[in-house]
């Protein structure tokens, strides 16, 4: 039974209710990596060796274009929301395609890292520094694909007849996107720059 | 007021009719995967019991073993296969550890979590804050939804010859690590547990942030509300950390890392056979991150429970609730608190003593908000005229247990006496007085005081009492013994306390506690009993039986698809029990002030506003 009263209204707080989730999933996904990193952190320090001998296997330069992938997407996400905003949905196509494509190039690298790895039989049962790597950069992409598949649905969307219009649901989208950009940030130094290279140059 | 009701009911019939000509769901759409808040409790409420069940038989099981050792289970032992039963039918020692682990897992994760968030969260949250429904319907669907898969995951080894979990419900490694794979589908399942608590916890936070009626404050919404969104914000923050521990621990166990191994254990998975591990590890990182996640979550399970007790009290004292803000106040100390406190369950583990001693201060600290709260469940029965029906029984009796289980935490919080009684059954009673004690007694007073508003039919007020009066008899015989040859060194998780020349002379003791917990189980028999029965031939409910303030009650019986058929505004906070300028003795929150009622606030002003 469906009673007739319409109680919707306003968000109370002004903000979204969709935006409102997806802040507190958030918090939420932070305390979730914080997990990681702070075990990170304790069997850093208690097997410094095997973490300094570990990073030396990965590949730098790759990770650095990945970086480049990143936080251009994040760039572009955020000129999306913007054009959207404006109705402009000839460059909210041209944004949200490259922030796809980036997306995608981001996961392509990752594949031909992951797949150097196995080939040198470099496993994450192998050290407990290779456990972590595979483990966080691992969750990493699975966010990096949780993000493509909205993206791609809005893109493709907005070909259609009715078009997209909807641009809080993007901004919304765009939220989460700089999130996993900002796990990037800090995965990416504690994992392939925390080099004790000083250490190294010393002896 | 009955002809009050009636008259609602006349239009709400028709208002009902008239929907149905235009906005007709499916049955599925309707009553399976239906976005209705309420119809998602219900859902909550039916697999919370029959999880309830099947954990409490899991706890009868065990029970019987630790009472009469080695002999067979009376009714079931011929069922059991020959791995768990033996040639007897008497449960063997694998078994037992399985139904110790099974039992601890599914009354936390799938009952008594379920139970005070997807239940009570579910059905409250949008009627007592005057609203349709949640922030994101389909979201709420999809918590509920996800918790069935998850729970024939956890439970997922009972189909495997190699059998269930057996690592206990914290799981702890290198034992969690290397064992079969009824573990690993419990580490799997229990992750998706907590993404569906997670689905719930940031919609009700955004529910109760931006989906309040119009007058609804933050400081106008009843204790319910506060202690649902405070416990929203717990899991929001607690149970990610915990996800991240059982990924960590799925690796280990799935792949053979070793974030959990230390360097040189000899052990073979159980899983695959696998002797290598590359160790580095640390066992007790697992303990860090699974008590930062589990300590908080025991105030998951209790804070709504107090929220429920603090609103029967109020309304069935006719009072308001004492400390109104202080109550609050109170909710959210315990939960910051709750965040700092997790290493008083690692005192035995390895701890610096300084460590320990901040641990055994902030732990506590814990007992001047309980202590708070507790008064002031006490001031607000302070003179008032009660009415014992069998919610108000049930928050009498949480406040009671509340109390005993409250004071034997302050024996454990304090490390001295704690490393003596570590892990012997004082812990057990004193978890069981706050969990079934506290929580579950105010699970049943939320199920007997919401059900008319529920399903618009009447408990039976008679069968009601019996079953808490009963359940709070047996409980007690059951859990309160335990205090004793807890002291007395009895072991937890021990499934033969008879090979321990120490512990023979308790076996009289533990076939009592045995006795009684049968008891307490059948008892619960009465509640199942009464609700399926009225739920066919109860009393149709009236709109306000209880004569309460809170929104909820300004809906109609049984509420459709949207909650409220009229408009609601807020006028006041929802205690206005017995107010001095009102001849009646409830003011509810959404009956606007007449003029004389306006005059007489003016002549004279209440301290209440």
């Amino acid at each position: 039974m469906s009673l007739a009263l319409d109680l919707r209204h306003e968000p109370v707080s002004g903000i979204p209710h969709g935006k409102m989730v997806m802040w507190a999933f958030l918090a939420s996904e932070i305390m979730f990596f914080s997990g990681f990193f702070g075990a990170f952190t304790v069997l850093r320090n208690a097997n410094i060796d095997i973490f300094m001998e570990g990073t030396t296997h990965l590949n730098v330069a790759m990770a650095t274009i990945n970086t480049v992938f990143l936080i251009t997407s994040s760039l572009t996400m955020a000129l999306s929301i913007l054009n959207l905003e404006k109705k402009n949905t000839k460059m909210f196509q041209v944004f949200m395609g490259i922030t796809i494509l980036c997306a995608f190039g981001f996961l392509v690298v990752k594949y031909f890292e992951y797949s150097a790895k196995f080939e040198h039989h470099l496993l994450p049962s192998k050290s407990i520094f290779f456990a972590f790597y595979f483990m966080m950069t691992g969750f990493h992409a699975a966010h990096v694909i949780g993000g493509i598949i909205p993206m791609v649905w809005m893109f493709l969307r907005s070909f259609t007849k009715k078009g997209y219009t909807n641009h809080v649901r993007v901004e919304i989208l765009g939220l989460y996107w700089h999130f996993v950009d900002l796990v990037w940030i800090f995965l990416f130094p504690a994992l392939y720059l925390l080099f004790p290279g000083a250490h190294h140059g010393g002896h | 007021m009955e002809a009050i009701a009636s008259a609602h009911e006349a239009h709400h019939d028709h208002g009902d009719s008239h929907a149905h000509d235009h906005h007709s769901l499916s049955f599925v759409r309707k009553y399976i995967f239906s976005n209705d808040h309420k119809v998602i409790a219900k859902q909550f409420m039916t697999t919370t019991l029959f999880f309830f069940m099947v954990g409490g038989l899991a706890a009868l099981l065990v029970r019987w073993q630790i009472a009469f050792p080695g002999e067979p289970v009376p009714f079931l032992g011929s069922l059991l296969p020959e791995a768990w039963g033996g040639s007897t039918g008497a449960i063997q020692p694998g078994f037992y550890s399985q139904l110790m682990t099974m039992h601890g897992a599914i009354m936390l994760f799938l009952v008594i979590i379920p139970m005070v968030n997807g239940m009570i969260g579910n059905f409250c949250i949008p009627l007592m804050i005057g609203t349709d429904d949640m922030a994101l319907p389909t979201l709420n669907m999809f918590s509920f939804w996800l918790n069935i898969p998850a729970a024939m995951l956890l439970m997922g080894g009972f189909v495997l010859e190699s059998g269930m979990a057996t690592a206990g419900w914290t799981a702890y490694p290198p034992l969690s690590a290397i064992q079969g794979a009824g573990q690993t589908m419990w580490i799997v399942g229990l992750f998706l547990v907590g993404f569906a608590s997670i689905m719930g916890g940031i919609n009700y936070i955004a529910t109760v942030l931006n989906k309040r009626a119009k007058g609804m404050s933050m400081f106008r919404m009843p204790m319910t509300i506060w202690a649902l969104f405070i416990t929203a914000v717990l899991i929001t923050l607690g149970t990610p950390v915990l996800a991240s521990a059982l990924v960590m621990l799925f690796f280990d166990n799935f792949l053979h890392t070793s974030f959990f191994i230390p360097t040189n254990l000899l052990a073979t998975s159980a899983l695959d056979g696998t002797n290598h591990w590359s160790g580095g590890g640390q066992p007790l990182l697992f303990q860090h991150l699974f008590w930062f996640y589990s300590h908080p979550a025991v105030y998951i399970m209790i804070l709504p429970s107090m929220g429920v007790v603090s609103d029967v009290m109020a309304t069935f004292a006719r009072k308001p609730i004492f400390g109104y803000k202080a109550m609050i106040f109170a909710i959210m100390g315990i939960g910051f608190l709750g965040f700092i406190v997790w290493g008083h369950h690692m005192f035995q583990s390895g701890m610096s003593p300084l460590l320990g001693t901040t641990f055994v201060l902030s732990t506590i600290v814990i007992a001047v908000p309980s202590a708070i709260k507790i008064f002031n469940w006490l001031g607000t029965l302070w003179g008032g005229s009660i009415r014992y029906t069998a919610a108000m029984m049930c928050a009498v009796a949480f406040v009671s247990m509340f109390i005993i289980g409250g004071l034997s935490g302050i024996f454990m919080a304090s490390a001295a006496v704690d490393i003596y009684i570590h892990d012997t059954y004082f812990i057990v009673a004193h978890f069981h007085y706050v969990l079934f004690g506290a929580s579950i007694f105010g699970v049943f007073s939320a199920i007997y005081y919401w059900f008319p508003k529920m399903y618009g039919k009447m408990l039976n007020e008679g069968w009601g009492r019996m079953h808490v009066i009963w359940s709070f008899i047996f409980f007690n015989l059951t859990f309160f013994p335990m205090h004793i040859i807890g002291v007395g060194g009895h072991m937890r998780r021990i499934a033969d306390p008879t090979v321990y020349d120490f512990l023979k002379p308790f076996q009289g003791m533990n076939a009592f506690i045995t006795w009684s917990a049968i008891g307490l189980g059948f008892t619960q028999f009465i509640l199942l009993f009464n609700i399926i029965w009225n739920l066919n031939y109860g009393k149709k409910a009236p709109r306000n039986p209880w004569r309460s303030n809170t929104l909820e009650w300004a809906a109609p019986p049984h509420p459709g698809h949207g909650n409220f058929d009229t408009d609601i505004t807020v006028y006041r906070g929802p205690y206005e029990y017995s107010h001095e300028n009102r001849e009646s003795d409830y003011w509810p929150q959404w009956v606007p002030p007449t003029e004389e009622e306006i005059e007489a606030e003016k002549l004279n002003p209440s301290h209440a506003h």
